[in-house]
């Protein structure tokens, strides 16, 4: 796919802006804390990064598909845990009430995290329920004017930071497996909700994640999404897109990883001459640019099938996620093992980038269940 | 209430520089930037615009890839863009480009609480030239190297920044103001500016457009109407940078004695 003029300016703007402020200070700081940086937040709410493709309506740029894989690519490029920052917002953080929300229900939920006021998280994973989201025991049980919810969320990324929390409940037990779900939105400062500790994660450092649990919170009626009973299939809808994001994130991240490992070979000597110019390495560099762009490609064209709506969508979403996933591990593991013993060091980004693109393969759905959904589609 | 800026399209010096035999540049073989102090002035622009609600139009004279440019700057949320293109302007030494973009400006006319902002200087030519000539052919007062810019009614008082030392100088509107790259820090365009500049029209104004205005002589533009002869292009010597001492003590008289005395200039 050739980019037109209005994506490559977009591009631009997306690169000067994280290479400019994604600075090492800040980097190592997300590292050495853990901690979310808000003053990247506000800067990046400045520029509209959280509303990138939020209808105008509700306070976004209203910008298409390609221009927001185009940003979480750029931005993961210098920082993977920074692109999340701005990916939530326009993908988990807002997706399910875009899709199945109420005009007032948008305008009161979405216009505040798109123009990064407020933050709104996606929590469907429980202890119990991981990839078999289906099996969700959080329980809301309508009283009087309220739901009345009790249950535990986990790995829920965002969590100690949110203002709400997309909220996944059975609200009809009777009913089996993804059926009787419902979505509410729960304000997380209701009394009952409290946040578990930050998880101690292999990478993504600087975006905490943590458990939700939920005693007796008692949530107003309206806070409720689409229908009862019928909460699953926008969870679903919305990882289709939030699929789109995670595969553009792993294409950013090997492209980061690919050209510090080409800085690097052509910096470091061995035996005389730049290691570059051993067809050991060559050859790697090869591989890796050609994935890349094979990735690159798959990334765009399905962030043009859901620009039009294509029944395909779904399809090429799991298929761009699980091969660009798959193919940043690979990629950020070759250019490590470029850099020899330099590559298991902090002070060189490629450790980083390593321990990152660990988590690809398996949020917003494992390479697994990405085969699942692809198979499902293949054998219809 | 208008603020005119006037931008440049100039190939990326940072990198290496190509010159033709005929010893100007080799533009096609370079990558082309907005010219960086004209970045200052369109923010000043855009700063002004944030507080007292001017509207601000870019004037560009180039070919027409420099219309990308212009669209960058819509982006960064210039209100209008003009591009001043036409063969008949091909060519044009600053004399000659100078006289075409204050015929421009005029066209689309200047009232009394105009301002007109250009950067310093363009790093291809280094010339500093064309924003002063466009003040003087427009008859309008100007104010060169702009560290800082303020507002009052119709007071704009500007801190001009000199090697040695600095001038507070204030004018009255219309007037022109050349901006150093100490102003500010230019701001990045956002996201909703990038969509919306690929929607908006960039108006071009052409020999025919400009050619009845008074200041516009066919045998005073374009490369033939330049007085300017080229001799050579080089590239000028990086200059030293400065070092502060600060504090008014004698630890730092002291600190400045020690560093004159180790390059023996006491």
């Amino acid at each position: 796919m050739i980019l037109n003029q209005k994506y490559e300016t977009l591009r631009k703007l997306y690169r000067q802006f994280a290479e400019t402020e994604f600075t090492k200070e800040i980097m190592d700081e997300l590292m050495d804390t853990g901690e979310y940086n808000w003053d990247m937040h506000k800067k990046m709410a400045k520029y509209g990064f959280f509303g990138v493709k939020t209808p105008k309506a509700y306070g976004g740029a209203g910008g298409d598909y390609i221009d927001y894989v185009l940003m979480v690519e750029e931005f993961a490029r210098v920082s993977p845990v920074l692109s999340l920052y701005a990916n939530t917002p326009n993908s988990l953080g807002s997706g399910p009430i875009l899709y199945g929300g109420t005009e007032e229900q948008k305008k009161r939920f979405i216009t505040p995290v798109a123009q990064g006021k407020e933050m709104m998280v996606f929590a469907l994973t429980e202890p119990g329920a991981g990839s078999d989201a289906g099996g969700t025991t959080t329980t809301a049980i309508l009283d009087g004017d309220e739901y009345v919810v009790n249950g535990r969320k986990c790995f829920i990324s965002g969590a100690p930071m949110a203002d709400w929390c997309l909220t996944f409940v059975k609200t009809d037990p009777s009913q089996k497996g993804s059926r009787g779900i419902s979505l509410l939105v729960v304000d997380m400062h209701l009394p009952g909700v409290s946040v578990g500790a930050h998880e101690n994660k292999m990478g993504i450092m600087g975006y905490p994640t943590s458990d939700v649990v939920f005693e007796d919170v008692r949530v107003p009626k309206d806070c409720l999404i689409g229908k009862v009973d019928k909460g699953f299939p926008l969870a679903m809808q919305t990882l289709d897109g939030g699929r789109l994001g995670v595969s553009a994130q792993s294409l950013g991240l090997a492209q980061g990883a690919f050209e510090e490992a080409v800085k690097y070979s052509k910096e470091r000597k061995q035996f005389g001459r730049r290691i570059a110019d051993f067809q050991a390495i060559s050859f790697m560099l090869a591989e890796m640019a050609t994935k890349i762009e094979a990735a690159r490609q798959l990334v765009y064209h399905a962030a043009e099938l859901k620009n039009i709506n294509s029944p395909d969508a779904s399809k090429v979403c799991s298929m761009a996620k699980l091969f660009a996933s798959e193919m940043c591990n690979e990629v950020a593991a070759r250019a490590v093992q470029i850099h020899g013993g330099y590559g298991y060091i902090r002070e060189y980004k490629v450790e980083n980038f390593y321990r990152d693109a660990r988590i690809m393969t398996i949020y917003e759905g494992t390479s697994e269940v990405q085969k699942m959904v692809i198979a499902s589609h293949v054998l219809k | 209430m208008k603020i005119f800026v006037t931008v440049k399209q100039v190939p990326d010096t940072s990198g290496k520089v190509a010159v033709k035999d005929d010893g100007t540049l080799d533009r096609a073989s370079m990558q082309t930037i907005t010219n960086p102090d004209d970045l200052n002035a369109v923010e000043a622009a855009l700063d002004l615009k944030d507080k007292y609600g001017y509207k601000v139009i870019a004037f560009c004279m180039g070919p027409g890839p420099a219309m990308q440019m212009l669209r960058e700057l819509l982006a960064m949320g210039v209100d209008e863009a003009v591009l001043v293109s036409g063969r008949e302007f091909g060519g044009s030494d600053t004399y000659a480009t100078s006289q075409i973009i204050a015929a421009a400006i005029d066209t689309y006319g200047v009232e009394d609480d105009d301002i007109i902002l250009a950067g310093r200087q363009a790093i291809d030519g280094d010339t500093a030239q064309v924003g002063p000539q466009i003040a003087e052919k427009l008859g309008l007062p100007q104010i060169t190297y702009a560290g800082e810019i303020t507002k009052d009614g119709k007071t704009i008082t500007v801190k001009r920044i000199l090697e040695d030392g600095y001038m507070m100088i204030s004018v009255d509107t219309p007037c022109m103001v050349t901006c150093i790259k100490e102003l500010n820090t230019p701001r990045y365009m956002s996201v909703s500016g990038v969509l919306e500049a690929f929607e908006k029209d960039i108006a071009i104004f052409d020999y025919e457009k400009l050619k009845d205005h008074p200041l516009i002589d066919a045998t005073t533009i374009g490369l033939k109407g330049s007085p300017t002869n080229i001799y050579k292009s080089f590239t000028p010597p990086q200059k030293g940078v400065g070092m502060m001492l600060k504090g008014d003590g004698k630890d730092t008289t002291n600190e400045l004695a020690d560093i004159l005395a180790k390059k023996h200039i006491i």
